[in-house]
């Protein structure tokens, strides 16, 4: 599969303490300017992996420390995290975020 | 020896008075100029080195009188001094490039910034000084009286009365500042109204109009504070939200003035809502200092508001206005009455909250909308974004915010009084991930780089008491010392450079002792932050609550 070159993708990988257990995949968000789409999907635990795939690039740094914020909110294990962005701002990645956590089977949260 | 003269400035305005009616004979009735002889009538009543005021602001314009001012013959007219609110019109600097005008003392010059940046490099403009309003206006009854005065009415009758209308704005501190100081004063009106027949009101009489030309087409107006709800986002919801429940509600604001945004627009759609949810009716938000902002409709509405002054107009909203005239300010024909000087009066001290949004933020809470290569001025965001050091009248709100400001201090920063309540409102990114928060304000290169004494800073520091972002409130009245006051900026400041650098234990301090304050401390859940919570979701809904009487412009009519 051939990216446009304007994408910039990022892997990140954490280990988490809160096994999501088996869910069906999560969809929130919209592909749009300045919006994100997030998907959740089972993984391997107790990795949570995120790759994000964003049309705003060279923000590395931001989406390090979005989600370092974000693991230390749910610590989440087991899930595979996809990101599509289109310049969405810090703030609404990580609502996007929590919303898509949410919306996780009651089972997956402590 | 002979005797000094006490009365040149009368005598001169006699004297322009008759070069106007030499020069234009019979295209001159009584008060009435032709159109067609505008050129001549400027050309005789303007003196080089005149001060100029030609009015313009944010909204309305004197557009035809502009255009014609640019037409003169140089070598009879130049070395102008304009003295003017806004520069908003190319004319308005057409007049520097072509000789017309040499020096300007003005307010805000917001679309015209970047041009008035290289004019002013270049030498083609010596300004005097960058005002708000409302001290421009001071400075017209001082050292900077106009000695003509162009200015737009909407409509005359026979002897030269004016009917302002709506947006009358700034025209009656300027006719005031020339009329009685020997000045001339030429008003453009869109209508004349035949001999029998009056004006719906009198809002400047005949003896303060020297002249009255009809312009060939309806004065130039902005619609600047219609801001269409589908743009609104969840993030502005959720701030909005914080804004409610930890300012307004947490000081018990009954008087306030909002900037112009999107921001603010979400709060004032979340009165019937969210705010109606935590039974605050009656407890907040009640008297206004603010144009009739079409987002306003949902709460006057629901019975929210109880007055609103206002500084213009707003296009559109004049039936709406008309048909609530127990919320706003009109006249026995029923029109509104707007009046800028008055309304930034009312802003500044009968308000006690302003909240608006800025470009920049400094480690100290400066703010500035300043950005390089740009001059774009104050415009009314100082005053109403300034503690009102003179004020002397208490309310609770007041009270408190001064409350926390001199806790513990002694001397003359300990003496009781109150403090207003200047809220910034900002998202820590803009649009195209530019970060609202800087360690230093482009404001200050700006000001190298044109030569300003000070760097332009909209909303200084120390007046500042809250900084609201999507990541909390930064209380900065309960701040004490400067270390302090950094660090609850960048405890607000999200991953913006400025908020990464935060010293992570300080901040949690600062949340400890209430200085910081996130949604969950305000027990919001930002998840419950959607649009779904404003009372308008659309230009459309607008129109709906407002009984149909709300007519937006084309160019706002989306469906």
């Amino acid at each position: 599969m051939s990216l446009p070159t304007a994408i910039e993708t990022l892997d990140f990988s954490y280990d988490g303490a809160r096994p999501a257990g088996r869910f069906a995949p999560v969809l929130v968000g919209v592909v749009g300017s300045g919006n994100l789409e997030v998907l959740l999907e089972p993984g391997e635990p107790p990795k949570c992996r995120v790759r994000v795939e964003t049309s705003a690039r060279g923000f590395g740094t931001i989406w390090q420390a979005v989600l370092d914020d974000f693991q230390a909110r749910h610590a989440l294990a087991g899930v595979s995290i996809s990101i599509n962005d289109m310049g969405a701002t810090p703030a609404v990645v990580s609502l996007r975020l929590d919303q898509a956590v949410a919306e996780l089977a009651p089972g997956a949260q402590p | 020896m002979t005797a000094k003269t006490w009365n040149s400035r009368a005598d001169n305005r006699a004297a322009r008075l008759a070069r106007v009616a030499r020069a234009l004979g019979p295209q001159l009735n009584g008060k009435l100029a032709a159109p067609a002889a505008i050129t001549a009538l400027l050309e005789a009543a303007i003196e080089p080195h005149d001060r100029v005021c030609l009015e313009g602001n944010n909204q309305k314009q004197a557009d035809f009188l502009a255009q014609a001012l640019v037409q003169l013959d140089a070598t009879r007219v130049h070395g102008l001094h304009m003295v003017q609110s806004v520069l908003a019109l190319p004319e308005h600097l057409d007049l520097f490039e072509n000789g017309i005008a040499s020096k300007l003392d003005f307010s805000f010059s917001g679309p015209q910034g970047a041009r008035l940046a290289k004019l002013v490099s270049a030498g083609r403009i010596e300004i005097g000084a960058i005002h708000t309003y409302l001290e421009l206006f001071a400075r017209y009854f001082v050292d900077l009286t106009p000695n003509v005065a162009l200015i737009a009415a909407h409509a005359a009758d026979a002897q030269g009365n004016l009917y302002t209308g709506p947006n009358t704005e700034d025209t009656p501190a300027i006719v005031e500042a020339t009329a009685f100081s020997g000045g001339i004063v030429i008003v453009q009106v869109n209508e004349l109204v035949g001999e029998g027949t009056s004006l719906p009101r009198v809002d400047v009489p005949a003896g303060w109009v020297n002249f009255v030309v009809q312009a060939p087409r309806p004065n130039f107006i902005e619609p600047l504070f219609t801001r269409d709800p589908a743009q609104i986002s969840e993030i502005q919801v959720l701030m909005a939200m914080m804004a409610i429940k930890g300012i307004y509600a947490e000081y018990g604001v009954q008087r306030l003035n909002h900037g112009i945004g999107f921001d603010t627009a979400a709060i004032e759609l979340l009165l019937p809502t969210y705010a109606e949810q935590l039974g605050l009716k009656g407890k907040i938000c009640k008297h206004w200092a603010l144009n009739p902002h079409p987002a306003l409709i949902p709460a006057i509405e629901a019975g929210w508001v109880q007055s609103i002054h206002s500084f213009g107009s707003e296009l559109g909203m004049e039936d709406y206005i008309r048909a609530r005239s127990d919320v706003f300010f009109t006249g026995p024909d029923g029109s509104l009455r707007s009046n800028r000087a008055f309304c930034q009066a009312a802003g500044h001290y009968a308000c006690d909250l302003f909240i608006g949004s800025t470009l920049q933020i400094d480690l100290d809470g400066n703010s500035s909308t300043a950005t390089l290569g740009r001059i774009a001025g104050f415009g009314g965001a100082p005053n109403m974004g300034a503690d009102a050091r003179g004020r002397r009248h208490a309310s609770p709100a007041w009270l408190r915010a001064g409350r926390e400001a001199r806790a513990g201090r002694s001397g003359a920063a300990g003496t009781p009084r109150g403090q207003k309540l200047v809220v910034q409102m900002v998202e820590t990114f803009r649009e195209h991930m530019q970060p609202a928060f800087v360690e230093r304000l482009d404001a200050w290169q700006l000001a190298e780089q044109a030569g300003m004494q000070l760097p332009p800073i909209m909303i200084y520091g120390d007046d500042v008491t809250h900084i609201l972002t999507e990541e909390g409130i930064a209380n900065l009245l309960l701040c004490r010392s400067d270390e302090e006051r950094e660090q609850a900026i960048r405890g607000v400041a999200g991953y913006t450079a400025v908020g990464l650098g935060r010293d992570k234990r300080i901040v949690e301090n600062l949340r400890d002792r209430g200085v910081i304050r996130r949604a969950q401390d305000l027990g919001i859940d930002p998840r419950d932050a959607t649009r779904n919570l404003l009372a308008a979701r659309s230009m459309r809904d607008l129109v709906r609550a407002s009984g149909g009487l709300y007519q937006p412009p084309r160019r706002f009519r989306n469906w």
